[in-house]
């Protein structure tokens, strides 16, 4: 009897990834008071990261959950359809949703006006349900709803920032995210002018029979360039950087873990279960486009962000590079690549935003991201520096530490494809990586702060215990990795096609 | 499809380059939103071309008739309509916000002022 | 206690002492007497119950943690492992001793954060002897880079900095870029990352294939110093002189040496490598950095640059003595990472104590300081025949075996080669000593040649450590027999 009744709630919990963050945004919308907004917000974000963790068990477990809104049966109502890939991207995201925003109190009181803080919670839950509901559905016009569903909401959120900055970065984002959005929606509309369907298992099924005709090639292309601008693949990625500079130091953390994410998730959904890889790599060629992007991405990214001053640039500009090494993994089109690439996605989630909760700390007690404003806090804020210090070891890879563990899935196969070159280029990349990290390092453990410096303390424990919960997981899972590798892995293999 | 060729994509694909035209070109804020909801335009008219089905009726259910129009694209892009809209009042917002901060709304004039505000 | 959680404890200890010695940091007898304490017991665990093991023949496993499908965090004690963790224990010691001499008497700052990143050092050189297979010895050598860091810049100076930087930036740099694509290399080819009798490339890897990986490997390990990535040797020079000991001469330099014989020995074989001729031109780059090293040594007048260009030499005797895939050049190599370790941590003992009791770093300046610091001197005298390779210190044992190496794999070019650089380092050690004792220093002249007011040495615990290590060279002269037999248990399966 209560394995029917886990059952019934587990297949039913897709649903409430949508519904419940969607609702109490609204909520949020009119309650005045900025801490019991949070509050709210709270409940709803560690319910959807426990549920989250349900629905991963329970599809490892049962195999996928599939859940017809409104009681309409795919393909033609609209179908959430949850196997190993979305269930673990879903995870990643609802985690650090919730871990973001419980160290976001003291950081919003910096750089938001107190009254504004329960409509920008609401925000935040909106962004969260079109994050959410685009890695639920199985149906592709849904994912177009809830992707400009998330912009909307982000592109609110960053304008937010403290100076005036912030606004031109988000027009900038809003035009550039539009236009992507658009193309998807194009392409979508290709697919369903040839297929008749939008559930994307019957499109799998229709596009199979159809095969390669010049209207799906350009279906592709066009799914391709819109999530390529979402993805901030090189040479896209112009929004990037301005953006995540100049939002709230909250929001960038938020938004660096989770959207490019999600737009990665899209990618390999479209390329590996809806268009095929025969498809993909065999009529379109997408590997030889993408691969030498994201080298170019990888290297491009690293070089830049060694030269930046503003330290929430840098961590921008490393995040262009670090999607570089998830599209390459995608493009190897192999087990070990895609593992890596999918394995990576879960842990730049947790090294970036533990990244850039410590931005927000720093900022929070110093009132800046510049480097300068670095010099000494090795001593002043010892625990905020020592997270970085380890988050940092494990952006340039060092053993035990979770950016080990996607460099090694990626250098395996590039070496499996026997792309020697490939392989000494991601090894390189992470030589960069080492020097835009480490200058930081030597600035706040040898520099002396100037006579002037006003009096700096450890941050808060809401901010520190975020930021310690990522960095310990950084080096937790980059240990015990049966629960990243192994998800991974395994939907590497269902989306290659590949037996057990 | 439609009686007389392949007409109605020329015009979606124009319409679509238009709005990409504008949106790289001009300088002026409210010039790029508007080429964003040209651009968006464009997309909508791709599918609700695709919906007319040869010789089909409006797609509301009657006695002795058979062959009717798709209106699934039609709703799809109600919904579309709904997100160009709510994307051209958060530009607007944001190019409302823009010119109260800046005193501009010409993108080279922004960037000029920006890179003094750098170079300090 | 099994032994196998000796092996365990062995690596943890160290830890345990790091949250002795930061909770007692505020009160430095009590700090010093936690780092005493956990060096002793750290010995104790690996001479007195690891040891008696690996000597019957066991093999002692214990694993941890399976990381990555195929990659496993574990640890198993064979002979070489075994010499090198009781070098590293035993050594740790008398530098702790040596360490609370130097430091007080030179008043240096941050001490407590000085003896715990010697411990995570010391903990990460355990890890690297005990290890069971390529990844774990991995793990834990981008640990003591990690770990030294700290050490190598403690003085917290621009300059310090600047070498902090050459320093990881060439051993983070070759282990990234070389020595972790061979990991990926080997485990693609093999299946496995363990370390084998025999060796796990045999039939895997063919041809120029294996002269490749054996070079990614060799330049891999930066620590092991071959040329041209020997800079981070001399440009950590620049830390306080126990940290020069212990692990420039010690720890950190054997690690490396110790990591490439292991691979040349558990992961190619000695007779793949020897049937195939893939490592004959690691001898002759070994060659090269040994003769090439040696002759800078000559030209350095900075005490403590001509010892470190010194170590750089030496370290490649043991790599030429891996690269001749013979049994009497490994055993050789083997030994000599004992004999050298013994020989140089003298060598820097007595640097660190001229600076302290003299305040003298250069060779030039120590005209006749040995009739006034006769112990000092006296102990170096001692490590530089050892690390000549003259009878009776244990050098000689270790540079004989290296030349029945040479015969046995046919290079006599290479037994040449160890000839001409036992004349060179004569050359750049036999000064010091002659200069100390033999020359008038400027002072003396003032008093008509006599040493004035008698012997002024350096502190007690400064003296001690190096006296104890310079008779420990002419111990192991007679101890080489048991050395031997340990190693052989490396062909001996």
């Amino acid at each position: 009897m209560s394995g029917e009744l886990v059952e019934r709630v587990t297949t039913n919990l897709p649903a409430l990834q949508i519904a419940l963050p969607l609702l109490t945004a609204a909520v949020c919308m009119v309650i005045r008071r900025a801490r019991a907004a949070w509050a709210l917000a709270m409940v709803v974000a560690w319910t959807s990261f426990a549920s989250a963790g349900a629905i991963l068990a329970w599809v490892w477990r049962h195999g996928d959950i599939s859940y017809a809104e409104g009681g309409w049966q795919a393909p033609f109502g609209i179908e959430l359809h949850i196997d190993l890939l979305n269930a673990l991207v879903l995870l990643v995201v609802t985690g650090i949703c919730a871990i973001v925003l419980t160290a976001s109190p003291k950081s919003f009181d910096q750089e938001i006006w107190r009254e504004h803080h329960a409509k920008v919670y609401a925000l935040y839950l909106l962004c969260m349900t079109g994050l959410a509901g685009m890695t639920v559905t199985g149906d592709a016009f849904n994912v177009f709803v809830f992707l400009e569903i998330s912009s909307l909401s982000s592109y609110a959120l960053i304008s937010q920032g403290t100076t005036r900055r912030a606004l031109t970065s988000s027009i900038q984002y809003l035009v550039m995210g539009t236009l992507g959005g658009t193309f998807i929606l194009l392409g979508i509309g290709m697919i369903y002018m040839v297929t008749g369907t939008l559930n994307m298992a019957d499109m799998a099924v229709q596009l199979g029979a159809v095969g390669p005709n010049r209207t799906v090639l350009v279906a592709l292309a066009c799914i391709g360039i819109g999530i390529a601008i979402k993805l901030a693949l090189f040479p896209l990625h112009i929004w990037l950087p301005n953006a995540y500079t100049y939002a709230p130091a909250i929001v960038t953390a938020f938004l660096a873990a989770t959207s490019t994410k999600v737009a990665y998730y899209l990618l390999v959904r479209f390329i590996f279960s809806i268009f095929g890889a025969p498809l993909a790599f065999g009529a379109l060629r997408l590997d030889a486009v993408l691969m030498p992007l994201a080298i170019a991405a990888m290297f491009a990214g690293s070089f830049v962000a060694i030269f930046q001053d503003n330290l929430k640039r840098m961590l921008a500009y490393s995040s262009v590079a670090q999607i570089g090494y998830m599209v390459l993994g995608l493009s190897l089109v192999s087990v070990s690549g895609l593992t890596g690439g999918l394995v990576h996605l879960f842990n730049h989630a947790l090294m970036k935003s533990g990244l850039f909760l410590v931005m927000a700390a720093v900022l929070l007690r110093t009132g800046s991201v510049r480097i300068e404003a670095m010099a000494g806090l090795g001593r002043r804020m010892p625990w905020t520096m020592a997270a970085f210090v380890v988050a940092g070891l494990s952006m340039i890879g060092v053993p035990l530490t979770v950016g080990f563990v996607s460099k090694w899935y990626l250098v395996m196969g590039a070496i499996q494809a026997g792309l020697w070159p490939v392989a000494v280029l991601i090894l390189l990349s992470s030589l960069l990586a080492l020097i835009y990290i480490w200058r930081v390092i030597e600035v706040a453990y040898f520099r002396e702060p100037p006579e002037d410096a006003p009096e700096v303390t450890e941050a808060p424990i809401s901010l520190l215990g975020p930021i310690w919960v990522l960095a310990g997981a950084t080096v937790f899972f980059g240990i015990f990795t049966s629960l990243s590798v192994g998800t991974a892995s395994a939907a590497a293999r269902m989306l290659l096609g590949v037996g057990q | 499809m439609f009686e007389g060729g392949l007409y109605p994509y020329w015009i979606f694909i124009f319409l679509m380059m238009t709005g990409l035209y504008v949106v790289i070109s001009r300088d002026n804020l409210i010039k790029k939103i508007i080429g964003l909801n040209i651009f968006q335009v464009s997309v909508i008219m791709f599918y609700i071309a695709m919906g007319k089905v040869h010789g089909g009726t409006a797609p509301i259910e009657a006695a002795g008739i058979t062959v009717y129009s798709n209106p699934l694209p039609h709703v799809l892009m109600l919904t579309a309509i709904v997100v160009g809209v709510a994307t051209s009042a958060v530009a607007l917002s944001l190019v409302v916000r823009i010119n109260e901060a800046y005193g501009t709304i010409e993108e080279d004039e922004l960037r000029e002022i920006e890179r003094e505000e750098d170079a300090e | 206690m099994s032994v196998e959680t000796a092996v365990g404890l062995a690596v943890l200890l160290p830890f345990a002492g790091i949250l002795l010695i930061a909770l007692l940091g505020r009160w430095p007898n009590l700090r010093e007497t936690a780092s005493l304490a956990t060096g002793a017991s750290t010995f104790a665990v690996v001479a007195g119950v690891i040891l008696p093991v690996v000597q019957m023949g066991g093999r002692p496993r214990l694993d941890l943690v399976a990381v990555l499908p195929g990659l496993d965090l574990a640890f198993e004690v064979e002979p070489l492992g075994m010499l090198f963790a009781l070098v590293a224990s035993g050594l740790w010691i008398v530098t702790t001793i040596y360490s609370i001499g130097y430091m007080r008497g030179h008043h240096e700052e941050h001490q407590t954060r000085f003896y715990i990143c010697f411990a995570l050092a010391i903990s990460g050189a355990l890890g690297v002897a005990f290890a069971a297979n390529v990844f774990t010895l991995f793990v834990f050598y981008e640990a003591i880079t990690l770990s030294t860091y700290p050490l190598v810049t403690h003085h917290g100076t621009e300059a310090a900095k600047k070498a902090g930087r050459v320093y990881l930036g060439i051993l983070m740099g070759t282990s990234v870029a070389f020595l972790l694509f061979a990991l990926v290399w080997t485990y693609l080819a093999a299946g496995t990352t363990e370390f084998r009798p025999g060796g796990i490339l045999a039939g895997r890897v063919e041809g120029w294939h294996l002269m490749v990986l054996l070079a990614l490997y060799a330049f891999g390990t930066g620590k092991a110093a071959l040329m041209p990535f020997h800079r981070w040797l001399p440009a950590a020079m620049v830390a306080p002189t126990p940290v020069s000991a212990l692990l420039h001469a010690v720890a950190v330099v054997k690690a490396g040496v110790f990591t490439v014989l292991k691979i040349i020995i558990y992961v190619f074989g000695i007779d793949l490598l020897a049937t195939t001729d893939a490592s004959r031109w690691l001898c002759w780059v070994a060659a090269f950095t040994i003769l090439a090293a040696s002759i800078i040594a000559l030209t350095k007048d900075n005490l403590k640059a001509r010892l470190a260009y010194s170590t750089v030499s030496q370290l490649s005797y043991i790599v030429l003595g891996g690269a001749l895939a013979t049994t009497a050049g490994v055993m050789g190599g083997g030994m000599h990472i004992a004999m050298h370790a013994l020989g140089k941590i003298t060598l820097f003992f007595c640097a660190g104590a001229i600076m302290v009791g003299a305040h003298k770093t250069k060779i030039s300046e120590i005209d006749g300081l040995g009739r006034r610091m006769p112990f000092t001197f006296g102990a170096f005298f001692l490590g530089s025949l050892s690390v000549i390779g003259l009878p009776p210190m244990g050098g000689s044992w270790s540079k004989w075996y290296l030349i029945l190496g040479t015969i046995e794999a046919d290079q006599l070019a290479m037994m040449v080669v160890l000839m001409v650089s036992s004349l060179l380092s004569i050359g750049y050690l036999m000064p010091v000593v002659g200069r100390a004792f033999f020359r008038p220093s400027p002072e003396d002249d003032e008093h008509g040649g006599s040493p004035r007011g008698g012997i002024h040495e350096a502190p007690f615990l400064c003296v001690l450590p190096p006296v104890l290590t310079g008779i420990g060279c002419v111990v192991a002269f007679f101890y080489a027999d048991d050395i031997y037999e340990l190693l052989m248990g490396i062909v001996a399966r």
